[in-house]
C-alpha cells in the first residue's frame, strides 16, 4: 500500500505547481486576443500607434509567456512521474486530449510566436496578423483540450473499468468531448484568461496615465481593454453560474461544501453569505444569510433543493457496502481471468468499485471491514469545507468587484474624463493582482472540492500516487520550490523593468532592448 | 493481423517518427545551446547563434511534449511505470529543460554581461544534461529496468537513482549529446557567417567523428548484453496486462530480429552512413545537405534500438515476465484508432507550417543588426 505521507507530498507539489502553471497561463490566453484585436486594427486603419501597441504588449506577452511554457512541461510529464497508478488507470481516455493538445494546439502557438516575434520584417501584414491570431487561437485551444481532460477526472463520461486490463477503457469519444462539465469549464476558463489580461492592460494604462507617460498608446490601450472587460466579466460570470449549476447535478459533495450546507433544508434554500465551517462538528459558526438565494442559484427556482452532508454521508455509506463485493471480485478476476462466477459478481457491483477502493484505505483486507471504517470511509468523501466554501465565496467576490471596475472604467474611458481620475487610476494599478488570485481561488474550489477522488466517484486519490519514498518526494519538492521561486522573481523584475521603459516611441529614444544601457549609465547604441 | 495488433504496430512505428522529429529538432536546438561559449566568442556571436534557432525553438520544443502526450495516449502503461521508475532522472531532465524557455527569453534582455555570461551557462546545462539523459533512458531499455507489479498494476521500481547512469547508459547518452551538436553546429553553419561558422564546421567534425565511434563500441556490446525474449503470452492484439506472459533472457537476444529480418541491417547502416556524410558535407562546407544527413543519422540510430528491442518497450530486469511489450502496454483499440485519425491529420498538417517557418525565416542572420539594437532579436 502506499504510503500516506507520500500520498500528501505528492498532492503538494501537482497543487503547487499547477497553480503556479496558472499564474502565466490566463495572460496568455487573454493578451493573446487582445494582441490580435490591436494588430488588426493597425492592419485595417494603418495607424502605426496600433503597431506599436502591438509590439509593446506583445513584449510583455513573451515575458510571461516563457514561464506558461516551462511550467507547463513539468505539468505534462508529472502525471507520470507522480501520478503513475492514475495515469495507467485512466491513460486510455486522459492521454487522448493531452496528446491532442500537443498536435492541435501547442504546435501551432509555438511555432507562430516564433513568426510573431521574428516576423515583422520577413512577412507581410497580413501574414503577420495571421500568425498572431493563430497564437490566439492556439493557446485557447490547448485551454479546450487540457479541460477535455480535466472534465473527465471531474465527471468521467464515455469510459467503463475493463477487468481484464484492469483500467479505464474508452467507450465514447463523443461523451467525452462533449460533456456538459467540460463545455461550461472551458468558457469560464478562457474567458476568465481575457478578464485576467483587461485587468493586466487596464493598469499598466493606468500606470502611463498616472505618470503621463506615452498618454496616446496608453488611454487607447486602456479603451481597447475596459470594453473587452466588460464583457469578458459578464461573461465570466454566467458561465460560473452554469459551472455551479453542472456541480450540483454530477458533484453533489463539491456544492454541498462550496455552499457550507451541512443539513438538508427544505425549500427555498437560504444562501450563506458568511461561515465559518466546522469539519468536525459539521456545523457553521458566524453565520449570515440571504433568503431563499441558494435555491435560485443552483436549481434555478425555488422549490427545488439540494442535497446536504448528512445525506451524501448516508449516500456514500451504502455505495461502500456495495462496493466491497466489487473489488474482492476484481482480485480473483486478477488471478484468474476466465472465473465466471467473479465476472457476474463484478458486474453486478462494478458501478460502486471506488467506494470499495475508498473502504481499503482503512480495511486492506475488505472482508473485515468493520462498520466504524465505513464511517470513516464515507466521511472522506465530504471534500475540506472550510477551503472549497472561502476559495468559492473570494473568486464571487472578486469577479463582482472587478464587473463594477470595469464598468467604471469603460464609461470614463467613454467620456475621456479617465486620465483625470487619478483615484480611478489609482485603483486600477492596484487592481492587477485581483484576477490572479480569482483564478487560483477557482481551481481550489474544482479540485479540492473534488476529493477524495481523482477521478470522482472512480478512483480515490489516496490510490492514484506513484510508489515514491518519502525522500524522493521531499527532495523534488523543495528542488521545484527552489526553481520556482527564482523564475518568479525574475520574470517579475523583468515585468515591472519592461514596464517601467514603456514601448518604444517612433524616432525617439528608448528603442527597446538597447535602453537599458542608458538606464544604467550607460550609452545607448543606435 | 487483426486491427488492433495492426494498431498497436502503427503506434508504435509512430512513436518512432516522435522520437526521431524529437531528436532531430529538440537535439538540434540543444545542441546550440551546448556549443554556444564555444562557438561564439562575443557576445554578438552567441546572439546571431541563438537567432539562427529564436524563431522555432518552442515550436520545436513542442516534439518534446508531444512524445509526453503520445506515449501517455498509446502507450499509457510505460507513461506510467518508465516515468516513475526514472523518477530522479527525470527530474534532472525537466528541471534543466524549463531553464531553456527562460534562457532564450531572457538572456539579452539585459546587457550586463554577468547576466549574460550566467545566462550562457543555463542555455549549456540545460541542452547538455537533457540530451545525456535522453540518451541514457535508451541505453537503460537495452539492458533492462529493475520494477515490477502487483496484482492492481501498482508499480514498484526498486533500483536507485545511481544505477540508471551506468556504463552502457553513460555511452547511449554521450552518443546522444554528440549528435546534438552535431545538428547544432551544422544549423549554426546554415545561418551564421564568417568565424561562427568555421567554428561551428570544426564541432560537427569532431562530433561526427566521436558519434561514430560510440555507435560503433555501443553496437559491439549490445551483441554480447543479455536480451530478451518473449516465450509465451496471450499475444498480439488481446486486451491483457503484463501478469499474463513469459518472458527469458537470452545473451544476445537483441540481435534476434536482425538475424530474422536481414532488412534491418540497414537502420545501422544508415545511422553510420549518415554520420559519415555529415562530416564529409561540413567539410565541404554543404552545411544545408549535411543537416538533412545528420537528422538521417539519428533516424538510423533510434530505428537500429527500436528494431532491436520490438516488441519490447520497457524489459523488467527483475522480473523479466512482467516486461512491457507493445502488446501488453498500449491502450485500447477505441483510443489508438481516434488518436491514428488525429495524427493522420494533424502530423501533415504540422509538417507544413513547420516547413513554411522554416522558409520564411531562411537564409543568413545579420549580426549587424542585431548589433544596431533590432527590437525583435535576442
Ligand atoms: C478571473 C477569474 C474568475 C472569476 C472572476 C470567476 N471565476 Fe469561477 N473559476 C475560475 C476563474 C474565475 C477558473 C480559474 O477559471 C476556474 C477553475 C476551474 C475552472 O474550470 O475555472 C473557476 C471555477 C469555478 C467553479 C468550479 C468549477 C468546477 O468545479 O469544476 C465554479 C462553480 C465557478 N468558478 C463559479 C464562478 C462564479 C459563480 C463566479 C461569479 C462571479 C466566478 N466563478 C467568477
Ligand atoms: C492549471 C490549473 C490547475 C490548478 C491550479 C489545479 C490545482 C490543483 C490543486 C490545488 C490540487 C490539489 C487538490 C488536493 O490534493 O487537495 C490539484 C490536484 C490535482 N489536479 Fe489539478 N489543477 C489544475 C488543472 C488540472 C488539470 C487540467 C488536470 C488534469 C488534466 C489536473 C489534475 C489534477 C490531479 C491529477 C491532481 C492530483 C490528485 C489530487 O490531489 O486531487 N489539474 N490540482
Ligand atoms: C495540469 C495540467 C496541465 C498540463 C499537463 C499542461 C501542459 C502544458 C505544456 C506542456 C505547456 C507548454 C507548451 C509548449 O511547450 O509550448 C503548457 C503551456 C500552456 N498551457 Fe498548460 N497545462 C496544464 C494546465 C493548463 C490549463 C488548465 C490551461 C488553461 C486553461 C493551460 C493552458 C496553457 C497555455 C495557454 C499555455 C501557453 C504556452 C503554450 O501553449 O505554449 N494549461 N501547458
Amino acid at each position: 500500500m502506499i504510503n500516506g505521507t507520500v500520498v500528501d507530498l505528492s498532492r503538494v507539489q501537482f497543487a503547487a505547481t499547477a497553480l503556479y502553471h496558472f499564474l502565466f497561463v490566463p495572460l496568455t490566453l487573454g493578451l493573446s486576443f487582445l494582441l490580435a484585436a490591436m494588430e488588426t486594427v493597425y492592419v485595417t486603419t494603418g495607424k502605426p500607434i496600433y503597431k506599436q501597441m502591438a509590439q509593446f504588449w506583445g513584449k510583455l506577452f513573451m515575458i510571461n509567456f516563457a514561464l506558461g511554457v516551462a511550467t507547463g512541461l513539468t505539468m505534462e510529464f508529472q502525471f507520470g512521474t507522480n501520478w503513475s497508478f492514475y495515469s495507467s488507470f485512466v491513460g486510455d481516455i486522459f492521454g487522448a486530449p493531452l496528446a491532442i493538445e500537443g498536435l492541435m494546439a501547442f504546435f501551432m502557438e509555438s511555432t507562430f510566436v516564433g513568426l510573431m516575434v521574428f516576423g515583422w520584417e520577413r512577412l507581410s501584414k497580413g501574414q503577420h496578423l495571421a500568425a498572431t491570431w493563430l497564437v490566439a487561437f492556439g493557446s485557447n485551444l490547448s485551454a479546450l483540450w487540457i479541460l477535455v481532460a480535466n472534465g473527465f477526472m471531474q465527471d468521467p463520461v464515455g469510459a467503463t473499468f475493463d477487468p481484464f486490463t484492469m483500467r479505464m477503457q474508452l467507450t465514447s469519444f463523443q461523451k467525452l468531448i462533449f460533456s456538459p462539465d467540460v463545455q461550461s469549464k472551458f468558457v469560464h476558463t478562457s474567458i476568465a484568461g481575457y478578464v485576467t489580461a483587461a485587468v493586466f492592460v487596464t493598469g499598466v494604462s493606468a500606470f502611463y496615465l498616472l505618470r503621463k507617460r506615452h498618454v496616446p498608446l496608453a488611454k487607447r490601450s486602456l479603451r481597447m481593454a475596459a470594453l473587452f472587460g466588460v464583457l469578458a466579466t459578464i461573461g465570466v460570470i454566467t458561465l460560473g453560474d452554469a459551472l455551479g449549476f453542472v456541480a450540483a447535478r454530477v458533484q453533489p459533495t463539491k456544492l454541498a461544501a462550496m455552499e457550507g450546507l451541512w443539513k438538508a433544508q427544505a425549500a427555498p434554500m437560504p444562501f450563506n453569505l458568511i461561515a465559518f465551517p466546522s469539519q468536525t462538528e459539521q456545523k457553521n459558526d458566524g453565520v449570515v444569510q440571504v433568503p431563499d438565494l441558494l435555491s435560485l442559484l443552483v436549481t434555478h427556482s425555488l422549490d427545488r433543493t439540494v442535497l446536504g452532508v448528512d445525506a451524501l454521508e448516508r449516500q456514500a455509506r451504502r455505495r461502500i457496502e456495495q462496493g466491497i463485493p466489487a473489488v474482492q471480485a476484481l482480485r480473483v478476476l486478477a488471478r484468474d481471468p476466465t472465473n465466471a462466477a467473479a465476472l457476474a459478481k463484478f458486474t453486478a457491483h462494478r458501478r460502486d468499485l471506488g467506494y470499495g477502493f475508498l473502504l481499503q484505505r482503512y480495511a486492506p483486507d475488505l472482508s473485515q471491514a468493520t462498520p466504524a471504517q465505513v464511517r470513516a470511509a464515507a466521511r472522506d468523501t465530504i471534500p475540506p469545507v472550510a477551503a472549497v466554501f472561502w476559495s468559492f465565496r473570494v473568486m464571487v467576490g472578486l469577479g463582482l468587484l472587478m464587473l463594477a471596475f470595469f464598468v467604471l472604467a469603460a464609461l470614463y474611458s467613454l467620456h475621456n474624463t479617465v486620465q483625470n481620475k487619478r483615484w480611478f487610476l489609482k485603483v486600477a494599478v492596484w487592481m492587477i493582482p485581483v484576477p490572479f488570485l480569482a483564478n487560483e481561488c477557482g481551481w481550489l474550489v474544482a479540485e479540492l472540492g473534488r476529493q477524495p477522488w481523482t477521478v470522482f466517484d472512480v478512483l480515490p486519490t489516496w490510490m492514484s500516487a506513484s510508489t515514491h519514498s518519502v525522500a524522493y518526494m521531499v527532495f523534488s519538492l523543495i528542488g521545484f520550490l527552489g526553481l520556482y521561486s527564482i523564475f518568479i522573481v525574475i520574470e517579475l523584475y523583468l515585468l515591472v523593468r519592461a514596464i517601467r521603459l514603456g514601448p518604444a516611441e517612433p524616432g525617439g529614444a528608448g528603442e527597446g532592448r538597447t535602453v537599458p544601457a542608458a538606464a544604467h549609465g550607460g550609452k545607448a547604441e543606435g | 493481423m487483426g486491427l488492433y495488433a495492426t494498431l498497436q504496430v502503427i503506434w508504435w512505428l509512430l512513436l518512432g517518427v516522435l522520437l526521431m522529429a524529437l531528436a532531430v529538432m529538440v537535439g538540434m536546438d540543444m545542441g546550440v545551446g551546448a556549443i554556444l561559449r564555444y562557438v561564439g566568442r562575443t557576445d554578438l556571436e552567441r546572439r546571431v547563434a541563438l537567432n539562427i534557432i529564436g524563431p522555432h525553438w518552442d515550436g520545436n520544443q513542442v516534439w518534446f511534449v508531444l512524445g509526453g502526450g503520445a506515449i501517455f495516449a498509446a502507450f499509457p502503461l510505460l507513461y506510467a511505470t518508465a516515468f516513475s521508475g526514472f523518477y530522479v532522472v527525470m527530474l534532472l531532465l525537466l528541471w534543466t529543460m524549463i531553464l531553456r524557455p527562460l534562457g532564450f527569453e531572457y538572456r539579452s534582455q539585459i546587457e550586463r554581461p554577468a547576466w549574460r555570461n550566467t545566462w550562457d551557462w543555463v542555455l549549456f546545462v540545460s541542452g547538455a544534461v537533457p540530451m545525456i539523459v535522453f540518451g541514457a533512458a535508451f541505453g537503460n531499455l537495452l539492458r533492462g529496468v529493475p520494477f515490477h507489479f502487483e496484482w492492481d498494476m501498482t508499480s514498484f521500481y526498486t533500483g536507485s537513482f545511481l544505477g540508471l547512469l551506468n556504463p552502457f547508459a553513460l555511452l547511449t547518452g554521450v552518443l546522444a549529446l554528440s549528435l546534438a551538436a552535431m545538428m547544432g553546429a551544422l544549423m549554426v553553419m546554415n545561418g551564421a557567417e564568417g568565424a561562427l561558422f568555421q567554428r561551428a564546421r570544426g564541432v560537427v567534425q569532431v562530433t561526427a567523428g566521436v558519434a561514430i565511434a560510440l555507435f560503433a563500441v555501443g553496437g559491439l556490446w549490445v551483441h554480447a548484453m543479455p536480451g530478451y525474449r518473449l516465450i509465451g503470452g496471450p499475444g498480439p492484439g488481446v486486451p491483457q496486462t503484463p501478469l499474463q506472459q513469459s518472458v527469458v533472457t537470452v545473451p544476445g537476444a537483441w540481435l534476434t530480429n536482425f538475424g530474422a529480418y536481414p532488412l534491418l541491417w540497414l537502420a545501422p547502416l544508415v545511422g553510420f552512413g549518415g554520420m559519415i556524410g555529415a562530416w564529409l558535407a561540413a567539410r565541404a562546407d554543404r552545411s544545408h545537405l549535411g543537416w538533412w544527413l545528420g537528422a538521417l543519422a539519428w533516424s538510423g540510430v533510434i530505428a537500429t534500438a527500436g528494431a532491436a528491442l520490438f516488441p519490447f518497450m520497457l524489459p523488467s530486469s527483475t522480473d523479466p515476465s512482467m516486461s512491457l511489450t507493445v502488446w501488453n502496454a498500449s491502450s485500447s483499440k477505441d483510443t489508438l484508432l481516434w488518436m491514428a485519425g488525429f495524427a493522420a491529420v494533424f502530423v501533415p498538417l504540422i509538417l507544413w507550417y513547420t516547413s513554411w517557418a522554416f522558409w520564411v525565416m531562411r537564409g543568413k542572420v545579420s549580426a549587424e543588426k542585431i548589433a544596431r539594437g533590432d527590437e525583435h532579436a535576442y
